[in-house]
């Protein structure tokens, strides 16, 4: 296998990586390479460097240190049952390969993810290994994700975190059923577990030591996990109060939804059909709703019949639907958190709102020009010289909503 | 010089360059303390010129205008409307009257600043994220070169960007507008240059190229998503965009054969992994008897008997000797003994350890343990809420207390608030009421009834606070008392 040229490991180990949703590269520390004379830096913000046809960003070098694993997961490529051509890379290859193309302002980083070999903490040792030769030895400053195997021993995760801007450990299924029926290997105990060890150590490192009262660098991207939307039954109301408890729990800097995407030599136990990304898109955003627009996880779905998202329009313009009591509301009086209620205003036009009403009454046409469209804003305020009468309570305001944003979209 | 006699002459302003900042800083505040309107000036950019006939700014004369102004206007002049000038002009003019000007997000003048600054700054982003160096020479000759065609002159804002990120490398970066050279220590801006003066390949196009093929995944196509954030004007000079138009015309046919591709038999190797990782073994029973403490905790860790495990981290069993004398039997776990895994070691436990070292109890011969031992909490943010346990949950879970106490056969147990009186006494006792009381059940137990610790810690008042603590110090010598009888 050492045999195959760089090129075809790249292509297969790639492959391999690319039913991964995760490609964030920002949210770490600032770093740049002034001071170390070596190659990259971090400004906070990542950056998509290209973008595939498939809508998604490319801005890490995403690949799998080897597709070999002694894993049986029925909706992974790589699992051992496969019939999938293997590779494997070395550590100098991994390095190079990161460098040459962050060189050439290709990529942002690494995001480093492998099959488990052999053992897990052989497999984690040499994802580490790669982590610290970029650091150390190529003075690298850019962004590394190295994907932490849940079992690998606690030694190999502090060293990870030392080195890795940010760590990730897949919770793979919403349900704990779900992983048992799917990755029997794996348990959803020891998951958990880790988590809950990785948050414990990204406070105890942020604390100032006593002695320097410096804070140690660790993980300072924090931590996220994946899990595959549509390889099981799960509603979206289970899905939201799986993310709710990981957020809440383990302090997750994001949780990826990844729908579930058909792949070649399939597991029998799985719905060989298009990805759902419709629905993926609506749990991203109700997400959204749960980290920056003050919502509750039940409240996102309450009152609605089947736990589902609606997939025609968003779910803060459902929610409102479905709460029309308490609409419409007074874009000149409102406080920020009612705004954040409304659909269609997003936390930076709300700002905008708020620094402009302190000099000037606001009409709905003033609205108009500060967000994308009023269509979906009209029947839920009260402007200057603007109240939408009976329109909130309008039987067929849904249809006529969803009707105009598609009239919309044909041009 | 008079104002009235100014106003009759229209003023032309010739600026040194497209990005000559400065230069129009300087005339815009000559102009606009000489009160010459907006509709009289004519902007022009001519290379070599000096500024000329411009007014002199009048003795004592300031302009005022809103700090963030200058940064708002810098990032504008990048952008590449010939009429900015006059524009970010005529935003000065407004603002000496309107203050507030730029609060105004819904005013059209403060929208279109809003606008222009958005395509300059996205410019910038684009710049940062598609520029593609080529490596030319070896050795000490290294060097990487870069062709980018922005919309707005950006080249001079974004050099600082790139000596940050590629400090150890020299590189150039060749715009039609301007050139930016780091050679290892020193940036130097130069005049624009030709697409033909940067290298036309570099042999790592290839790896990346086969990259940018494998982790497209053809079930998910949105051309349009990746054209929103990747316009069509960049792809010219990406070396992976060529091969977009062939994935996507394949993409359709890719996505069905993966789905078509029936589920085939096992890999070869798969078997001899699963008997080598994975041996099966039949699943033991559950057993009856656990004998030791530590036999009970290792059982209690998968305990379905309620709902609670499905959000909580782990099973928080008790902790101690299993010949200790007395039992603390709390609430149920709380935030960080579910990260733990151990019974009070968060800000409730530390409350109570303090106390029991004051009150000369030896936390090491005690054992201490909850009537409900998974945690239950509503999640908000990044924050879980603790959320007190219904009846049927310590129900459920009084079957471990129940082994607890069966095996460890103490003299004494401690109720620590409601829950752990309902669970210890199998009925609601108001705690307030019969706190400091001994309560002997059927099989003989004496059970002690107290608060919870964390009720001194939710006290904000500093003097309650101290008279709280000293009372549960109070009820903590009691309980040593007791042990010793």
């Amino acid at each position: 296998m050492s045999a195959l040229p760089v090129r075809e490991k790249l292509a297969i180990l790639s492959d391999a990586a690319k039913y991964d949703a995760s490609c964030a590269s920002s949210g770490s520390a600032k770093r740049d390479s002034l001071k170390s004379g070596g190659i990259g830096s971090t400004e906070g913000m990542g950056i998509c460097h290209s973008y595939a046809p498939d809508g998604r960003c490319i801005s890490l070098l995403k690949i799998l240190l080897t597709n070999f694993c002694i894993y049986d997961c029925s909706y992974c490529i790589n699992r051992s049952s496969s019939n999938v051509r293997r590779a494997r890379f070395t550590v100098d290859e991994v390095v190079k390969l990161t460098m040459d193309f962050y060189r050439r302002n290709y990529i942002e980083g690494l995001f480093l993810s492998s099959g488990v070999i052999r053992s897990p903490d052989e497999t984690m040792g040499e994802m580490v290994e790669v982590a610290r030769r970029l650091r150390l030895d190529e003075k690298f400053g850019g962004y590394i994700h190295l994907k932490t195997i849940p079992e690998s021993s606690a030694e190999l995760v502090e060293k990870a975190g030392l080195y890795a801007d940010r760590l990730s450990i897949n919770v793979e299924l919403p349900t704990d059923e779900g992983v048992k029926r799917l990755a029997p290997e794996k348990k959803p105990e020891t998951i958990r577990l880790s988590m809950a060890s990785l948050r414990r150590k990204i406070e105890e490192k942020a604390e100032p030591t006593l002695r320097t009262k410096k804070r140690e660098r660790f993980a300072p991207g924090g931590q996220s996990t994946q899990m595959i939307i549509g390889a099981d039954k799960t509603s979206d109301d289970g899905i939201l109060h799986t993310s709710a408890r990981l957020y809440g729990s383990y302090h997750l800097r994001r949780v990826y939804y990844s729908a579930f995407s058909p792949i070649p030599d399939a597991s029998s136990s799985l719905p060989l059909q298009k990805p759902p990304l419709m629905r993926e898109h609506r749990l991203y955003q109700a997400d959204w709703l749960m980290r920056f627009y003050g919502f509750s996880q039940p409240e996102i779905l309450a009152g609605s019949s089947d736990g589902m998202l609606d997939l025609a329009i968003d779910p803060k313009l459902a929610w409102a639907l479905r709460n029309r009591g308490r609409f419409p509301v007074d874009i000149n009086r409102a406080d920020r958190e009612t705004l954040l209620r409304v659909p269609g205003l997003g936390t930076k036009v709300i700002a905008k709102i708020l620094e402009t009403r302190r000099h000037r009454r606001l009409r709905l046409e003033d609205v108009g020009r500060l967000c994308h469209s009023i269509t979906k804003l009209r029947p839920f305020i009260i402007a200057e010289g603007w109240s939408p009468g009976a329109l909130t309570d309008k039987a067929g305001l849904r249809d006529k909503i969803v009707r105009s944003c598609e009239q919309l979209s044909l041009f | 010089m008079q104002p009235a006699q100014l106003n009759l002459t229209r003023h032309s302003v010739r600026l040194a360059s497209e990005t000559d900042f400065a230069g129009w800083r300087d005339a815009a505040r000559r102009l606009a303390l000489n009160e010459i309107r907006p509709e009289d000036i004519g902007w022009q950019v001519e290379p070599g010129s000096d500024g000329t006939d411009l007014p002199n700014v009048p003795g004592g004369a300031q302009l005022v205008v809103p700090r963030d102004f200058i940064a708002h206007a810098e990032t504008v002049f990048c952008h590449s409307d010939p009429g900015r000038f006059a524009f970010l002009y005529r935003l000065l003019w407004r603002l000496r009257t309107e203050p507030n000007l730029l609060a105004i997000a819904s005013d059209v003048d403060t929208k279109r600043l809003e606008t222009m600054e958005k395509a300059v700054r996205r410019d910038s982003h684009k710049m940062h994220a598609f520029v593609r160096f080529r490596k030319i020479g070896d050795g000490a000759g290294e060097r990487y070169v870069a062709w980018f065609e922005p919309d707005h002159f950006i080249v001079e804002r974004n050099a600082d960007f790139f000596v940050r990120r590629f400090t150890g490398m020299r590189w150039t970066i060749l715009t039609p507008h301007a050139s930016a050279d780091w050679d290892g220590e020193r940036l130097a801006i130069g005049p624009g240059a030709a697409k033909g003066d940067a290298p036309a390949q570099d042999d790592t196009e290839t790896l990346w190229r086969t990259y940018f093929e494998n982790i497209f995944n053809p079930a998910r196509l949105k051309v349009k998503a990746m054209q929103k954030e990747m316009p069509k004007k960049y792809w010219r000079n990406l070396p992976e965009a060529s091969l977009i138009p062939e994935l996507i015309a394949g993409a359709d046919k890719a996505a069905i054969d993966m789905i078509a591709k029936m589920p085939t038999t096992p890999a070869p190797h798969h078997a001899k992994v699963q008997a080598r990782h994975w041996p099966k073994v039949p699943e033991a029973a559950e057993p009856e008897e656990f004998g030791t403490i530590a036999g009970l905790r290792e059982a209690a860790k998968g305990c379905r008997r309620c709902p609670l495990w499905r959000d909580a981290t782990q099973t928080v069993f008790g902790e101690g000797p299993d010949d200790a004398r007395v039992v603390f039997v709390g609430e149920q776990p709380g935030d960080q003994e579910d990260l733990a895994g151990k019974p009070f070691v968060g800000p409730a436990g530390k409350v109570f350890d303090s106390i029991l070292a004051d009150a000369q109890v030896d936390r090491q011969k005690v054992y201490v343990t909850n009537a409900v031992k998974h945690f239950k909490f509503e999640p908000r943010g990044k924050r879980r809420i603790h959320s007190r346990p219904n009846a049927g949950e310590v129900q459920a879970c009084r079957w471990w207390v129940d082994k607890e106490l069966e095996m460890i056969k103490p003299d004494l147990v401690v109720a620590l608030g409601a829950t752990a009186a309902l669970s210890l006494l199998g009925k609601a006792i108001p705690v307030t009421k019969m706190r400091g009381q001994v309560i002997e059940r059927e099989d003989g137990l004496r059970v002690f009834i107290t608060i919870h610790p964390s009720f001194i810690l939710r006290i904000q008042d500093l003097a309650e606070k101290e008279t709280e603590r000293e009372r549960f110090l109070h009820d903590m010598k009691q309980v040593k008392r007791l042990m010793a009888a």
